[in-house]
């Protein structure tokens, strides 16, 4: 990957990761949602007790829901949040 | 249309908003939610409501786009607030209206059904014990599925 992915964290995810939001640049390997969790539990924080339990981590690519296996590219916004409240 | 914003809103002049000039309309339905002073029996203070700036007006047009699909809609209505809420203040408000009271009545219901499960806001509660994130809750996700299993009968 070239340009970064734009990470964003929400709620009690961002609260447990100790970061809200930050331009990552994962090695090549890194090509779907999974691996790129994978790869950010090893990148210490509280990133890995955020993603610990991976039922409950919703994930948007660029604003819209995608599942765990959704391809990740250079340039995109993932966003990882808690199943919603609102209403 | 949708709106998200931290201001209150007033029910009757959004209403009255959403209708004027469209003598087609035959019904108009509207569900406001508020925010509740208990929570699993404690006591809640006040909230803070966050969401995902950009998806949340996003999702809730789709969610809206949806609904439009579905029923012969003359005019829909999403407002989301945001930020700090106290007990008993107004937190969404969702509106349909049509020609007649079925497709308004279902529209509603959908919109409101589908926007909790979709919508990306998240509710902090502040109890004597500190600020506690609300789990989702099952029965809401069995709202939504309901509408995805079988077509709203006034469906076109």
């Amino acid at each position: 990957m070239t340009a970064p992915v734009k990470l964003l964290y929400f709620a009690w995810l961002r609260e447990k990761a100790g970061v809200g939001e930050e331009d990552v640049q994962p090695p090549a390997t890194v090509a779907t949602v999974a691996q790129l969790i994978d790869w950010l539990e090893t990148q210490g924080g509280g990133r890995a007790e955020a993603f610990a339990d991976r039922k409950v981590v919703r994930v948007a690519v660029n604003q819209e829901y995608v599942s765990l296996d959704h391809p990740v590219t250079a340039g995109d916004e993932v966003a990882f949040f808690p199943p919603v409240t609102g209403g | 249309m949708i709106r998200v914003q931290t201001d209150d809103f007033d029910l009757g002049a959004e209403l009255k908003a959403l209708t004027a000039g469209n003598h087609a309309i035959g019904g108009l339905c509207s569900f406001v939610g508020l925010v509740r002073d208990m929570a699993g029996g404690e006591a809640i203070g006040a909230m803070t409501l966050e969401h995902y700036p950009g998806m949340t007006e996003k999702e809730l047009e789709r969610i809206e786009a949806e609904a439009q699909a579905r029923w012969p809609l003359d005019a829909t209505l999403i407002i989301h607030r945001y930020g700090r809420l106290e007990p008993g203040d107004q937190i969404v408000l969702v509106a349909a209206a049509s020609a007649h009271r079925e497709a308004a009545f279902e529209a509603c219901h959908f919109l409101i059904d589908f926007l909790k499960t979709k919508a990306p806001f998240w509710k902090l509660e502040g109890t004597p014990g500190g600020g506690q994130w609300v789990d989702a809750r099952d029965s809401d996700e069995a709202a939504t599925r309901r509408w995805t299993q079988s077509s709203g009968k006034a469906a076109e």
